[in-house]
C-alpha cells in the first residue's frame, strides 16, 4: 500500500479521479449522446426513436438549412476580420503606452468584457431599434435623416453586436504578443533605413502573428456559435445556426435534427481549431 | 544624393511623422474605448429616465429601481443566481484545483487526452454545450428535479441539472487558472519541506496550498462571475419555471423594452464591476503579473 502511495501514476490519478469522472459523465457522455442522436429518428413529441437513420445528416445539407449555416460562417468570418482591424491598432496603442499605464488600460479594456454579454447586447438593442432606437430617434429629431436607417434586424446589427462583444478578447493576445516584442529588432530595422511601414510589415506584424491568430480563434468560435446576439439584434428575421439549433429543441421538437446541426457546427469549429494548432506548431518549429 | 542639410530635413520630417503617428494612435485609442463604454453608459443613464422610453430623455427618477425591488419574480431570480453561483463555484473550485495539480505535477500515459478533455468545455460554444446537457438530462431522467432549499430565509427550488451544467463549464476555467499559478510556483520550498521529513499531506497543507491560494481564489472568482453571467446553459438545462437573473432579463427583453431592464442591467453591471475590482486587488497583492495580462 505504501509503495502504491508513492507511485506517481497512482498519485496523479488519485488527484484526477474526481474531476475526470465528473467530466466524463457530464461532458463526454452528453457529447456522445449528441453524436448518437444525430443518427436516430425523431419521436412524436420530442425525444427519439431508436431507429438508425441518415435522414438528419442529409437534411443538414438541404439548402434551406445549409444556407443559414453558410451565412453564419460568413457572419463569423466578417466579424473576425472587423474585430481584427479594430483590435490591432488598439492593442498597439496599449502596448505603446508607458509601462505604468498599460496595466490600467488592460483593466479598462476588460471591464466591459466581464459585464454580462446579454446586457451588452441589450444596450445595442436600445440604440439600434428602427423606430425607437436612440440613434434613429436622435438623428431624425436633428433632421439629419428623414427616414430611419436600417440598423436593426439584419446582418449589420448582428455583426456590430458580435464585434462589440468580442473585441476585448481579440485585443488581449495581440497586446501580449506586441508587448513581448524585442524593441532592439525595431531599432535595427530603422538603423538599416527601413521605412516605418517596412519596419511594421517585415518585423512587427510577423512577430505579432501568433497573437493575431489566437485572437481570431477566440472571436471566430463564439461568433459562429452565437445565439444571444442574433436572437436579440436579429429581430426575429435574421437568424444564425445557433438559433436554428435551439428551435429544434424549444419549438420543433426535432432532437435528432438539432443534434445533427450541432455536430455540423462543432465539426466546423474543430477544423478551425486544427488549422490553428497546425499553424502554431509550424511557426514554433520555424522560429 | 544626401547633403547634410537634407539629412537634417529628413530627420525633422521623421520626427514630425512619428509625432503625427503617435497622435493619431492616441486619438484612435480614445475612440476605441469610447466605442466600448458609450453603449453601457447610455444604458445606465436611461435606467434613470422618467418615462417608459429608453431613447428619449424625460427627466431624472429612481422609480425603476423601486419597481425592480418590488418585482417578486426579479428578486427570486436574484436569489437563484446567487445560490447557483455559490454552490457551483464551490464544487468547481475543488474539482478544478484537483485537476490542475494532477495535470501540472505529473506525467502519465493518456495525459494528452485528459488535457484535451479539460480544454474542450472552454472552447466549445455554449449553445452546443447547452444542447448536449439538455439531451443528457432528458435521457438519463435525473436532473430536472429541483433541490429545495431555504437560502437566507428565501425558499428556492434549484434544478440539479443547472448546478451540474455550471460545474461542468466552470471546472475547466478553474483548472486553467490554478495551473497557470502552479506552473509559476517555485518548487524548492516543497522540496525543502520534504527534506525536513514533512509527509505529503503536511507538505501540501503547509506549503503548497498557501502558495497556491491566489490561483485558487482567482479561479473561484472567475467561476463565480461566469456562473452569474451565464444565460445560454441555464436557459436550456433548467426546464420550465426556473429563472436566474439573466434568464429573467432575456424574458423581459422578449416582451418589450423598459427602463426597468436598464435598472436590472445597472445592478448586474455593478456586481460584475465589484467582482473584477476584487480579483484585481487580490491579484496585485499576490503580485501575479501574468494573470492580470491574461485578463482573468
Amino acid at each position: 500500500m505504501d509503495r502504491l502511495r508513492r507511485n506517481p501514476t497512482f498519485q496523479a490519478w488519485a488527484l484526477l479521479a474526481a474531476p475526470v469522472i465528473f467530466l466524463i459523465v457530464f461532458f463526454m457522455l452528453p457529447l456522445l449522446i449528441v453524436f448518437v442522436y444525430s443518427f436516430l429518428e425523431r419521436g412524436e413529441y420530442g425525444g427519439v426513436q431508436w431507429v438508425f437513420n441518415l435522414g438528419n445528416i442529409q437534411r443538414v445539407f438541404d439548402p434551406l438549412y445549409f444556407r443559414t449555416f453558410l451565412r453564419s460562417l460568413y457572419i463569423a468570418i466578417v466579424t473576425t476580420l472587423i474585430t481584427l482591424a479594430l483590435g490591432y491598432p488598439l492593442a498597439y496603442f496599449i502596448a505603446d503606452s508607458p509601462p505604468k499605464r498599460k496595466g490600467v488600460l488592460i483593466f479598462v479594456l476588460m471591464i466591459p468584457f466581464w459585464t454580462n454579454f446579454l446586457i451588452r447586447t441589450y444596450a445595442w438593442l436600445t440604440l439600434l431599434r428602427t423606430h425607437t432606437g436612440l440613434i434613429n430617434v436622435t438623428l431624425m429629431s436633428w433632421g439629419v435623416i428623414s427616414k430611419p436607417l436600417p440598423l436593426f434586424g439584419n446582418d449589420f446589427a448582428i455583426i456590430l453586436g458580435l464585434v462589440y462583444g468580442w473585441l476585448p478578447v481579440m485585443v488581449l493576445p495581440i497586446y501580449a504578443a506586441l508587448d513581448r516584442l524585442d524593441h532592439s529588432l525595431l531599432e535595427a530595422a530603422r538603423d538599416l533605413y527601413a521605412s516605418g511601414f517596412h519596419t511594421f510589415w517585415r518585423v512587427t506584424w510577423p512577430l505579432s502573428l501568433p497573437g493575431v491568430v489566437a485572437g481570431s480563434m477566440l472571436v471566430f468560435i463564439p461568433s459562429l456559435g452565437a445565439f444571444v446576439t442574433p436572437a436579440i439584434l436579429g429581430g426575429g428575421k435574421s437568424l444564425m445556426i445557433g438559433n436554428i439549433i435551439s428551435n429544434q429543441f424549444l419549438g420543433a421538437h426535432d432532437w435528432p435534427f438539432g443534434s445533427a446541426l450541432s455536430m455540423l457546427m462543432m465539426i466546423a469549429m474543430l477544423i478551425a481549431t486544427l488549422i490553428y494548432f497546425r499553424w502554431t506548431t509550424k511557426t514554433e518549429a520555424a522560429s | 544624393m544626401t547633403t547634410p542639410s537634407s539629412a537634417g530635413y529628413n530627420a525633422r520630417r521623421d520626427r514630425l511623422r512619428a509625432k503625427l503617428g503617435g497622435w493619431s494612435l492616441t486619438t484612435y485609442g480614445i475612440l476605441a474605448f469610447a466605442f466600448l463604454y458609450l453603449p453601457i453608459l447610455i444604458l445606465v443613464i436611461f435606467s434613470f429616465n422618467d418615462s417608459r422610453s429608453v431613447s428619449k430623455w424625460a427627466g431624472f427618477t429612481i422609480d425603476w429601481y423601486f419597481k425592480m425591488i418590488k418585482d417578486g419574480q426579479i428578486m427570486l431570480s436574484v436569489w437563484n443566481s446567487l445560490f447557483l453561483a455559490i454552490v457551483s463555484t464551490a464544487i468547481a473550485t475543488v474539482l478544478g484545483t484537483l485537476a490542475a495539480m494532477g495535470l501540472e505535477r505529473y506525467s502519465f500515459r493518456g495525459k494528452t487526452a485528459v488535457d484535451a478533455m479539460f480544454y474542450l468545455p472552454v472552447i466549445i460554444p455554449d449553445i452546443a454545450m447547452a444542447i448536449m446537457l439538455l439531451l443528457f438530462f432528458n435521457m438519463s431522467g435525473i436532473g430536472f428535479t429541483p433541490w429545495k432549499v431555504n437560502f437566507f430565509g428565501v425558499k428556492l427550488a434549484v434544478p440539479y441539472s443547472v448546478i451540474i451544467g455550471h460545474v461542468a463549464f466552470n471546472t475547466s476555467f478553474v483548472a486553467i487558472v490554478v495551473r497557470a499559478r502552479l506552473a509559476q510556483m517555485d518548487r524548492t520550498l516543497e522540496e525543502a519541506a520534504q527534506d525536513l521529513y514533512a509527509n505529503a499531506w503536511q507538505t501540501f497543507r503547509r506549503v503548497t496550498l498557501p502558495m497556491l491560494m491566489p490561483g485558487i481564489v482567482g479561479g473561484a472568482l472567475l467561476a463565480f462571475t461566469l456562473s452569474l453571467d451565464d444565460f445560454v446553459i441555464t436557459f436550456f438545462t433548467s426546464g420550465a419555471g426556473f429563472n436566474t437573473l439573466p434568464v429573467r432579463v432575456f424574458g423581459m427583453i422578449k416582451k418589450g423594452v423598459t427602463p426597468k431592464i436598464n435598472a436590472v442591467s445597472t445592478l448586474m453591471l455593478a456586481v460584475s464591476l465589484s467582482l473584477v475590482i476584487l480579483s484585481i486587488l487580490l491579484r496585485s497583492r499576490s503580485g501575479d503579473e501574468d494573470a492580470v495580462q491574461m485578463g482573468f
